[in-house]
């Protein structure tokens, strides 16, 4: 741990105000709370909603995680581990089932989270409704309503125009019932992990300065029509790497003549099954 | 009973009286109509009545199907929302204020039922669609945004649109303003019919006397912010009493 900071980088009053924030999302779930987001050492979009909420809950004995798109080895990752393990001096790791706080920025692990875990997610854009309805006072009219007409209105005009419901990512999810939230740009395929998740969810929007939560085993239902149920898109190959057929597939293109690569976006997952033995189509034993 | 009452209504805006003591009755099924000069208080008073000003003085009560009679403006404001997309209609002059521009004819029609709870999107759809033919727009239309209609059609899928839950009360400001008069024509039609057969109560402001007599049964004169004659529309047209209502009617052509 580097000296000269506080731990975890934000001053003490910083984070007693972030966990009032906090405490007031876990008692309203996806309700969106507002809160003074403090300049990070990072520029907006990167995470500074994120790390915020990560530095608040962090302690001594945590282990921390960092996902980006579900890998642990890309810049944003690297960078904000980086940045807790010289701030805070906590044990990082990139095993999910190792960590207690998991802050991810686009995905959900493959490895199903246990109650004794927290994930922070990365939001850019909290509000749900916002390419609907530009003014802020009357989505947040509409949150206090419980109006949600409008948003099935979007998912109406995805039926008729495509057949389908088209949202492949931040698709909308209703909170215990409640209020209707921006589940962050997860894939869609990420949406059923949500419901009834063991582990404490939490979300933080640095620029839009929004935090807000989903208590653990709290119910989160995607939007849907009864006669266009909810599906969760998928690439449709098992990985190449590891032959996973239950994991969210990234397409990478290996050539100019049309190849292409499917692996898992969940870079720890697809490590522990090629550990265990497992072999894809185009991996190496 | 009546469906909907107001008692003692009175709105002034710094100087300018809006409104002054107005009573106003509103029967199951009836139409009324408030006619006007600009300026006289009509648009406001359909304001009031429907929620969306909260007068100085006076009440507005409406009766639900229930029979329960409900202090308009002393409604908590969800209550107030859910009658106004399930029990109310409003019917502005210029289609495009009620509209969603970038949203299909389809979802404009369908927004109020999804809005209630409809979640099948067969049904939403086919409901839309018939919605549209009653309107006399073309089913193969429903796809299309509503930037692609013609004024009239505007006006007419804002009436489907806003008729689609079946109100009982439907409040209509001008429907007829800025449309020439053979699509007037056929719009005015189009309501009478509707209306009739639907059983709908409506308030109807125009400044049209003969959108008046054709749709309304009953008709109240307002000038600067009072109703100054009010009774049955032919009584009324045919034998005006008050001197602002002789020279209203005067003032129309005779055909």
């Amino acid at each position: 741990m580097t000296e000269g900071y506080n731990f975890a980088y934000l001053d003490e009053q910083t984070k007693r105000m972030i966990r009032r924030a906090l405490l007031k999302a876990v008692a309203i779930p996806g309700h969106q709370v507002p809160f003074g987001s403090r300049e990070m050492p990072l520029p907006y979009g990167w995470g500074t909603g994120g790390i915020q909420v990560t530095a608040s809950v962090l302690g001594p004995n945590d282990v921390l995680k960092v996902i980006d798109q579900g890998a642990d080895d890309t810049t944003n990752a690297v960078s904000i581990r980086r940045f807790f393990a010289k701030t805070a001096g906590v044990e990082t790791t990139t095993h999910t089932a190792d960590a207690t706080v998991i802050q991810t920025r686009h995905r959900i692990p493959e490895k199903a989270l246990r109650d004794d875990q927290i994930i922070v997610y990365q939001v850019p854009q909290p509000e749900p409704l916002f390419r609907l309805e530009s003014s802020r006072v009357e989505t947040r009219r509409m949150h206090g309503l419980s109006d949600y007409g409008l948003m099935h209105v979007k998912l109406y005009e995805d039926v008729a125009r495509f057949g389908q419901i088209s949202i492949a990512y931040d698709y909308p999810v209703m909170v215990n019932g409640r209020y209707l939230m921006s589940p962050s740009p997860i894939p869609a395929f990420d949406n059923p992990k949500m419901d009834r998740m063991p582990a404490l969810q939490l979300f933080g929007a640095g620029r839009e300065k929004r935090i807000y939560a989903i208590p653990p085993w709290t119910e989160v239902r995607s939007l849907d029509f009864d006669d266009h149920p909810f599906r969760a898109i998928n690439a449709p190959e098992p990985c190449g790497l590891c032959g996973a057929t239950d994991a969210y597939l990234d397409e990478v293109v290996t050539d100019d003549k049309g190849g292409r690569l499917f692996v898992c976006s969940d870079t720890d997952h697809c490590a522990e099954r090629r550990d265990a033995g497992h072999v894809g189509k185009d991996g190496v034993p | 009973m009546t469906l909907l009452s107001a008692r003692g209504l009175g709105l002034r805006f710094g100087a300018i009286t809006a409104l002054a003591d107005v009573d106003v009755d509103l029967w199951q099924g009836e139409v009324l109509a408030i006619v006007g000069e600009s300026g006289s208080g009509k648009t406001t008073l359909l304001n009031v009545l429907s929620g969306r000003v909260t007068p100085d003085a006076g009440h507005v009560f409406y009766t639900d199907p229930d029979g329960a009679e409900h202090d308009v403006h002393a409604m908590p404001s969800p209550a107030l929302r859910t009658l106004h997309r399930s029990d109310w209609g409003f019917v502005h002059q210029d289609p495009r204020q009620n509209l969603r521009m970038n949203v299909s004819a389809g979802g404009n029609v369908g927004e109020r039922l999804m809005a209630r709870g409809a979640r099948h999107y067969a049904n939403i759809r086919t409901e839309a669609i018939d919605w549209l033919t009653q309107v006399e727009i073309d089913a193969s239309r429903v796809d299309d945004l509503p930037r692609t209609f013609s004024g009239g059609m505007l006006q007419r899928l804002q009436i489907a649109r806003t008729l689609v839950t079946h109100p009982r009360l439907v409040f209509m400001d001008e429907p007829t303003g800025g449309l020439d008069v053979s699509v007037q024509a056929r719009l005015l039609d189009l309501i009478r019919t509707l209306v009739a057969r639907l059983g709908i109560a409506a308030v109807l402001v125009t400044h049209d006397i003969a959108v008046a007599r054709l749709l309304a049964h009953r008709i109240a004169v307002m000038q600067r912010g009072r109703i100054v004659e009010t009774g049955l529309t032919d009584q009324v047209l045919d034998d005006p009493q008050h001197a602002y209502t002789q020279l209203l009617v005067s003032s129309v052509l005779q055909a």
